[in-house]
């Protein structure tokens, strides 16, 4: 009961944090726009469907037209701005702050998922090679245009992250068991090679290579909302997921033969976790390229505010993810000279974690 | 729910506190990790509602072999079966409706209040979207309450003592619910009034109808508390049975290669276990060592001469000593010859006969906290006959004498003649005293002339 209320108000509270955050941010740019703006312009570009309708030619499969649904949208409020701010705020500012959002919202969920699996506190959303992966993919991609078949960027990078993780996930797996040192080990392993192969790439990247490196570096220049239609999804149906498993993951904590011993079918558990946290890491990183820092930081944050508990830990770290995220990439965005986000989110980040570490212990898990 | 594998023998699921019984039987299991052989045709078949001490000494096999009942471990032979139902083949849902475990290592290295540390031990019975049924928090309460850990409740896990991690560990066992508990070394880190505290705790879940099964190295914990023990013994069982049968000076030398005495604890009335130094080798190999030794005295001191000089298998008679007292005690649970009076009254004539006899027929007497009385005063007489003596006091003369001043001087006369030695040291003391003379048998008369 008193823990149920406990999630709920910091949940509720951190939202309305990120909803702050998120109004803050829209304000703020090269135009300045007043926040009252900003909530109308926002509430104007929101849309409800209100009609379904059936077209009889819409999709033609095998010569025969199949009548398919088509939505249509109506927008719900339309308070007076001026148009110029609309555009500001719809087309440029708000796909950016809510792919942000998203990114953050993964990664935060995603570290918390994996310092908890690996009992590590040195764990963190890429820890089985995801980013490297994606990276490998991205690079590929920027450096190889002609040579990835299945073209964009976004997929070549998310395709790439959740290869590394399957093959991290074979190698370390031996007679229906994978020991978690082992996985780590093979982890290390595989970002180390592919590495190699990134380094390669960009040797020969001639003019991409700019465009290579600041995809590394982690940014979210130029999002569209395509991008945000591509990674949100994914991320909000794969943290839900993993909230399904928060108990399991507490009691994963113990170790995996108590764990065991309490009912948790470890193995099975083990491999879900792994595949929802990667794919919600692929997600965000394909859109927004390595973004570090967030993703071990922000959990040991919450950790030492809420404690342990991954059923109110896990929700939190993935709101303070988001509201970290789109306050860095705010200061990436309107800063004297732009700057890659992920700069912004370990220049700041480390020496907040570091004072966090000076004045309390943090607690090991 | 993914879970689907639901028990055919399912105890609790709705946090009742009396779960069914459940019968364990261990089937042919050897075990092996790697060429290292753990586990050797272990056959046992553990009834219901007993509560088993599995015993032995280190790297027998008592973890490996409960790691593989709980199903932690998959035996390379043989089978476990709990109420018939292989415990391999269940989910670990399933298994873990049936068995709990307290594992030995309970290190916690995270800062869970200790109320949400036994309150997974719900888990098995929650399926994943509901929240706790007021079922659950009972459970949860009463296993707090009975294992007195409910005033650490709001602690955190990490901050807790190891003896109080440990009977935290044991509450989350018992909300868990299940027939059957392994617990492996639950008093480990306990300190002796809370170790007593937990087994009886566990004494009175075995008696609520729980199968319990726990490996104890504290033997005489293990034989106050277990139905039944079963010695294992480099991965085999060496013995199976009550305590009292299996706990004997003979396999505690084989299964420990120790030298130690059974008797009983005059207090819990079941078996204490004293382990010595082992010199029975040294013993062995000396020539000197005495036939029979006869034992004179009262109290620990003799007490501790029957058990010593017993455990190095020298031949032992006691007596006359008053029954009740704690050498008579010792050497009734060792099956010592022993002359035993009625306390208090003068010694009768032929327990004084009897008493000349055995002093006559010993190589060596010893003469341990003897108290001079009523009883004593007639003795004095053969034992000034007697050659070779050995003097163990731990309480000084004039607390024990109760004589006049004529039987204090020969008691005296005696003493000085005697080797004197410690309780320790007896078995040295006893082989020089052997040694010093030469023929035991014909000194009789030549007494005077040796002082």
């Amino acid at each position: 009961m008193y823990r149920s209320a406990r999630t709920t108000v910091w949940s509720a509270g951190l939202f309305v944090l990120l909803v702050a955050v998120v109004l803050a941010s829209a304000t703020l740019g090269p135009v300045r726009i007043d926040v009252v703006t900003v909530a109308m312009a926002m509430l104007n570009a929101a849309v409800v469907p209100v009609d379904v309708t059936i077209t009889g030619t819409s999709l033609p499969i095998l010569g025969i037209s199949v009548p398919a649904p088509s939505l249509e949208y109506a927008t719900v409020f339309s308070f007076d701005v001026p148009l110029t701010h609309q555009i500001i705020v719809e087309d440029i500012r708000l796909p950016r702050i809510t792919l942000a959002a998203t990114v953050g919202l993964a990664l935060g969920a995603a570290g918390t998922v994996m310092q908890g699996f690996f009992r590590n506190p040195l764990a963190d959303p890429s820890i089985i090679g995801v980013s490297s992966g994606a990276a490998a993919g991205a690079v590929a991609a920027i450096v190889f245009p002609g040579l990835i078949p299945f073209g964009s960027l976004h997929s070549s990078a998310f395709l790439g992250a959740l290869a590394t993780a399957f093959l991290v996930y074979a190698i370390a797996t031996d007679g229906g068991r994978t020991p978690v040192a082992t996985l780590l080990l093979a982890g290390v392993a595989i970002q180390t090679f592919l590495g190699a192969m990134i380094s390669y790439m960009l040797v020969h990247s001639g003019d991409s290579l700019r465009q290579a490196v600041y995809w590394m570096m982690g940014h979210l220049n130029n999002s569209q909302w395509g991008d945000v239609g591509f990674a949100l999804p994914i991320t909000l149906v794969g943290i839900l997921a993993l909230c399904a498993f928060r108990r399991e993951l507490n009691v994963l904590l113990l170790g995996e033969e108590d764990a065991h011993h309490l009912g948790v079918e470890v193995e099975r558990t083990k491999l879900l976790l792994l595949v929802l946290a990667s794919i919600v890491t692929a997600a965000g990183v394909a859109v927004a390229g390595v973004i570090g820092f967030v993703g071990l930081v922000v959990p040991h944050i919450m950790r030492l505010i809420v404690g342990p508990d991954h059923r109110i830990l896990l929700p939190t770290s993935a709101l303070a993810g988001a509201s970290f995220l789109v306050a860095t990439d705010t200061l990436a965005r309107i800063g004297p000279a732009v700057v890659p986000v992920g700069i912004i989110t370990a220049a700041l980040g480390a020496p907040f974690f570091l004072f966090l570490l000076s004045r309390r212990e943090v607690h090991s898990l | 729910m993914i879970d689907s594998g639901q028990p055919t023998t399912e105890g609790d699921s709705d946090g009742r506190p009396h779960p069914d019984p459940a019968t364990i039987a261990v089937e042919a299991v050897s075990l092996s990790f790697g060429e290292l052989s753990v586990l050797e045709d272990i056959s046992l078949t553990i009834e219901p509602g007993e509560f088993v001490g599995f015993v032995g000494p280190n790297g027998a096999g008592k973890t490996t072999l409960l790691r593989t009942i709980s199903g932690a471990l998959e035996p390379n032979a043989g089978t476990i079966a709990i109420d018939e139902t292989d415990v391999h083949d269940l989910s670990s849902r399933a298994s873990s409706r049936l068995v709990s475990v307290v594992p030995q290592d309970t290190s916690l290295s995270f800062s869970f209040p200790v109320r949400d540390v036994v309150e997974m031990g719900r888990h098995p019975h929650r399926s994943r979207f509901s929240s706790a049924t007021p079922a659950d928090r009972e459970a949860v309460e009463r296993a707090l309450e009975r294992t007195r850990t409910a005033e650490l409740a709001d602690r955190p896990i990490d901050e807790v003592s190891g003896g109080q991690r440990q009977r935290v560990v044991l509450a989350r066992a018992i909300a868990q619910a299940t027939p059957v508990m392994l617990l492996d070394e639950p008093t480990a880190s306990l300190d002796v009034n809370h170790q007593v505290e937990t087994l009886e705790l566990v004494r009175e879940l075995v008696d609520e109808g729980r199968t319990v099964i726990a490996a104890i190295h504290d033997l005489d914990l293990a034989a106050r508390y277990c139905d039944r023990l079963v010695m294992l013994s480099d991965g085999a069982v060496a013995r199976d049975g009550p305590p009292s049968t299996v706990l004997t000076g003979d396999a505690l030398a084989d299964s420990f290669e120790a030298n130690a005495v059974v008797t009983r604890n005059p207090v819990t009335g079941t078996e204490t276990v004293t382990a010595l130094a082992d010199d029975r080798e040294v013993e062995t190999d000396s020539t000197s060592r005495p036939n029979r030794v006869h034992v004179l005295g009262t109290g620990t001191a003799a007490a501790g001469v029957v058990a010593r000089l017993t455990a190095a298998g020298i031949d032992v008679t006691v007596g006359p000593v008053s029954s009740g007292d704690a050498a008579a005690e010792t050497a009734r649970s060792l099956g010592v010859e022993t002359i035993e009076t009625a306390p208090f009254a003068r010694l009768a004539a032929e327990d004084r006969a009897a008493a000349e006899r055995l002093l006559r027929e010993a190589d060596v007497t010893v003469l341990a906290d003897l108290v001079l009385g009523a009883g004593t005063q007639s003795l004095l007489e053969p034992l000034e006959a007697t050659a070779e003596m050995v003097v163990v006091e731990t309480r000084p003369l004039s607390e024990r004498d109760f004589a006049d001043a004529d039987a204090r001087a020969r008691y005296n006369t005696c003493r000085e003649r005697a080797v004197d030695s410690t309780l320790e040291g007896i078995c040295d003391a006893v082989a020089e005293a052997a040694t010093s003379g030469s023929d035991p048998r014909s000194t009789v008369d030549s007494i005077d002339a040796d002082d």
